[in-house]
């Protein structure tokens, strides 16, 4: 709880920091202000269950560990932009802030007992990034990927809000408990259509956050639109935030109907995982191919969460926490490349400007190697155990044709990650060597430490939530 | 304990390799793999061939999953740690006339190869043989994909996806199996042999594992990838690939697929011994045809290891000590044929058939080595390849007399491409590419010399090494009650 009302006052703080003539301070400052809210978060580790606001916000260990991988993730991600003071056009305050305030959202999704909670928290989240998406405001592709993103998500809120209107209208509540209470009493008795549609409907407004297939058109366009920044921010805490508030709603209120929405979900696992991989595989742009690999990831997670049997929780966690890490490490990468090489006024961001990398840069080829070998999941990264946790979880329940398909899948995962190792270590090129930040350094070895550490020992966070 | 060191010692020796200047690289390199054999020998002489696995090491690794890095060496393992242990010196040593660009991540990545090579033929838990598997791949995908030839990158790219894709499946049969075992779940490999599995599921792990193995081998229809990534890669990850690491998939089959699904086997085994067979025979007849001596060893390789698939998959005693002894025998062979090759192509610029010739009367040392060496892989009695193609063939009669006459044809046909290829490039008139041919070098006799004792060794005396493995292959059968 103590992160929410943190970041609501350190938020509005930045604002006010924005006033200064001293745009240096910003950096430092909201950096200290997530360190605040991360160890914030983990004062209430092992308290039990708490519920706050009038029962509508619930603080378990499972909530501090998502609460921390968002939490990390966005320290992370600030720590890379780098205060944007090569855009004299940038408002720095503003971005911070709304960085900040969207965390709340993505707190509330991770942790509501309640569904106007869940609600409030989606549109924090989705307007704010909204926003962000559209902060080159100069740019004709980050125009066009704001009013894109917040026309399609617009309409999936109010699906999402049909949804919970119906499941309201079935149960007469909004709350979690009381609504796993009517769904293993009543609806076993006289099973109740309008739920039935009330938790589809609700299923596809989220589905589309975490742009699942086939609610995904928008993400290619928005992720290459948005300032590569943002990109990484979205793809990370809005799927993590997405993926937490999903888990909850299925697997505390709804495991009494478990037999009606698993197919649903395995479907869309499988063509979310089919859209996303090939999508990938016909991209020259290494930003779009990222927006599908996102895609396709939703789609490992869908697995676990298809299954909801004992091992995904712990699946949905890790695959979280390596897929975040990989993806700040490669678009870490991606941001110090195509700066310095722009292709008709744009940043390059085609796979072959990574043409060359290795050879003055070993270190950033290096970091983009271990981020790409784990997004495919090759042992020995996190990502491995990301991919062994979530089949693990499928097997569990005995549905071995999903993780089949996903096998498959994952082999063409292999052929556009590959790509770019094989571009920055195996082709020509000509790249003069990047100079790296520290702090930005230190984010790029963290995220790589990290994603081999997982690899060697999966095992070291396990048993904690 | 020794297990461990094992599979350490190349990994310590492999990032020294990489610290020190690309200058020293192939001696620091060289004392490394030396240093892996010394210790590969004194571990087989402290081997009890009749004690099952020893030198066994167990870390939990995922204590609440029970998943742990398990080792140890049981007489099948033994045989192919020494296999590897025998060959690594003698790959590196086999540079030393070239000089690689980058030679210390050169050296280093075929030091980690041959550590994850000894860790997949250690290893006791079936998720760790999978990690190994898959570890071994990299390594000399970057070998080949850096050094290689003009279409590298191309070729070793569907290299990589092909037996990735395959090994993927493996990892599904494994997580399932893992499931199916009693308690809190384990994936000790010894577990998996007690379930008691159904026709039906036996039949879906038999596949999945089939096409992990027979990508890795290749079989027929899998084989592709094999002649062009051999042709394409430097002749050290060639020999690496062709020499151990197509061993990795013969030894998966007789690890895992054998005895977790006996069943599975008795439905399908006729169809893998018949695809097996077609690739003998299609693998020799293509090799017939071949003007590329690279390509043609490639074809002659995937056609021998078609022959230890179906001895393995024959499944009787003598089929499955065939095929191990066939395995040390075509590492041997293929090792020496692709180092006489290259020693020709780097001293004549071509590896086309048609322009060499007259090489023995230049080079008559050469020509006695190759020729041993390629009598090992033509089978003659006396040598290595007979030993091994005698039991295969056997085995495969006592399983299906008209499959084993067809696949006996692969005596014949070996003989007419292992022939040609030493009449076209040694006999004959002198071509012009030939011209100032020099014969071998001190380094390159010290290669080929021990490849040479090596085959007549086996060929002579192959009981030194089938009695490793004997109880071990007894001890399996036992396990599946035949």
């Amino acid at each position: 709880m103590y992160p929410i009302v943190l970041l609501s006052v350190l938020g509005i703080v930045t604002l006010f920091l924005g006033f200064s003539k001293s745009k240096n301070i910003l950096l430092p400052s909201t950096l200290l202000f997530l360190a605040v809210a991360l160890a914030g978060n983990f004062l209430e580790w092992n308290q039990g269950p708490l519920l706050y606001f009038y029962d509508m916000f619930r603080v378990d260990n499972l909530t501090l560990a998502f609460n921390g991988i968002v939490l990390a993730s966005a320290f992370m991600i600030v720590a890379i932009s780098g205060g944007f003071q090569d855009n004299a056009e940038a408002e720095p305050a503003e971005y911070y802030s709304l960085m900040l305030f969207s965390l709340v959202g993505a707190i509330m999704m991770i942790g509501f007992e309640h569904l106007i909670m869940l609600f409030i928290g989606v549109e924090i989240l989705s307007v704010a990034m909204y926003v962000l998406t559209g902060s080159n405001k100069r740019n004709l592709r980050s125009n066009e990927a704001a009013l894109k993103y917040f026309l399609m998500g617009a309409f999936a809120t109010g699906i999402m809000l049909f949804g919970i209107t119906l499941l309201y209208g079935a149960t007469g509540s909004f709350d979690l408990t009381t609504i796993q209470a009517f769904v293993s009493t009543t609806q076993q008795a006289v099973p109740s259509y309008l739920l039935y549609a009330g938790l589809l409907l609700l299923m596809i407004g989220m589905l589309f956050k975490v742009s699942a297939a086939p609610f995904h058109f928008w993400t290619p366009d928005v992720y290459e639109g948005a300032p590569t920044i943002f990109t990484t921010y979205m793809s990370t805490i809005v799927k993590t935030a997405g993926f937490a508030a999903l888990y909850r709603l299925l697997s505390h209120s709804f495991t009494g109907i478990y037999g009606f929405w698993w197919i649903v979900i395995a479907v869309i696992a499988i063509l979310t995982l089919m859209v996303g991989n090939i999508g990938a595989v016909t991209q020259n742009s290494f930003k779009r191919m990222m927006a599908y690999s996102g895609i396709s990831h939703a789609g490992y997670l869908l697995i676990a969460l298809t299954a909801l049997s004992k091992p995904t929780q712990n699946a949905i966690v890790f695959y979280s926490m390596a897929y975040s890490l990989s993806t700040i490490a490669a678009f870490g990468v991606l941001m110090l490349v195509s700066k310095e090489k722009t292709l008709e006024g744009q940043p390059d961001e085609r796979y072959d400007a990574f043409n060359g990398l290795a050879k003055q840069n070993p270190f950033l080829a290096f970091v983009m190697t271990v981020a790409m070998l784990s997004l495919a999941g090759i042992p020995l990264t996190a990502g491995f155990w990301g991919k062994f946790f979530v089949f693990s979880s499928a097997a569990d329940r005995g549905i071995i044709w999903v993780p089949a398909v996903a096998v498959l899948m994952s082999t063409v995962g292999i052929y556009y990650y590959f790509r770019v190792i094989i571009a920055s270590y195996l082709k020509e090129g000509d790249i003069a060597e990047i100079r790296v930040a520290p702090f930005y350094k230190i984010v790029l070895i963290l995220a790589t430490v990290l994603t081999i550490l997982f690899g060697l020992a999966p095992g070291l966070l396990e048993g904690l939530i | 304990m020794l297990t461990l060191l094992l599979i350490l010692l190349p990994i310590v020796a492999g990032v020294i390799t990489l610290t020190v200047g690309a200058n020293s690289a192939k001696q620091v390199a060289l004392i490394g793999a030396l240093a892996e054999l010394g210790l590969a020998l004194f571990v087989w002489s402290q081997f009890d061939p009749a004690a099952g696995v020893q030198f066994a090491f167990k870390y939990n690794w995922l204590a609440s999953a029970g998943i742990s890095f398990g080792a140890g060496l049981d007489g099948i393992s033994l045989v192919l740690v020494l296999l590897t242990a025998f060959l690594t010196p003698l790959i590196i040593l086999s540079t030393f006339g070239h000089t690689y660009k980058n030679g210390s991540a050169f050296y280093s990545l075929i030091l980690f190869m041959s550590a994850a090579l000894v860790g997949v033929f250690s290893a006791t838990d079936a998720f760790l043989f999978y990690l190994f598997f898959e570890a071994a791949l990299i390594p000399v995908y970057f070998l080949a994909a850096v050094w290689g030839g003009e279409n590298r990158l191309k070729v070793t790219f569907k290299f990589f996806i092909y037996t990735m894709f395959g090994s993927l499946f493996m990892l599904v049969a494994l997580i399932y199996l893992y499931y199916q075992t009693p308690g809190t779940h384990t994936s000790d490999i010894t577990a998996f042999y007690q379930l008691q599995l159904s026709a039906k599921s036996q039949g879906f792990v038999f596949w999945a594992f089939f096409v992990a193995f027979a990508i890795k081998m290749p079989l027929f229809p899998f084989h592709t990838w094999q002649p062009d990534t051999y042709t394409e890669s430097p002749t050290p990850a060639t020999m690496l690939l062709s020499g151990i690491m197509l061993k990795m998939g013969v030894y998966g089959l007789i690890r895992l697929l054998l005895p977790i699904v006996p069943l599975g086997l008795e439905t399908w085994g006729l169809l893998a011994v018949i695809l097996s067979v077609i690739g003998i025979i299609y693998g020799s007849i293509i090799a017939i045809q071949q003007r590329d001596m690279k390509r043609l060893i490639a074809y002659s390789s995937f056609a021998h290891v078609g022959l230890m698939a179906a001895g393995v998959f024959a499944f009787s005693i003598t089929g499955l000590q065939g095929a191990i002894i066939q395995m040390l025998a075509h590492g041997i062979n293929v090792v020496g044929l692709f180092f006489v090759i290259d020693i020709i192509l780097d001293r004549t610029k071509t590896r086309n058939l048609d322009q060499l010739g007259g090489i023995t009367q230049m080079a008559p040392q050469l020509s006695v080595y190759f020729m041993i060496l390629l009598l090992g892989s033509v089978a003659l009695p006396l040598t290595n390849g007979f030993v091994g193609e005698f039991l295969l063939l056997s085995s495969v009669f006592a399983f299906n007399s008209w499959l084993g006459a067809i696949a006996g044809v692969t005596i014949i046909l070996g003989s007419v491409y292992m022939l040609r290829l030493f009449q076209m490039s040694m006999f004959g008139p002198k071509s012009k590419w030939a011209e100032g041919f020099k014969d071998l070098t001190l380094s390159e006799r010290a290669v080929l010399l021990p490849l040479v004792i090596m085959v007549l060794w086996i060929g002579i005396y192959p009981g030194t090494f089938l009695s490793i493995s004997e109880p071990a292959v007894k001890n399996l059968l036992q396990l599946v009650g035949k």
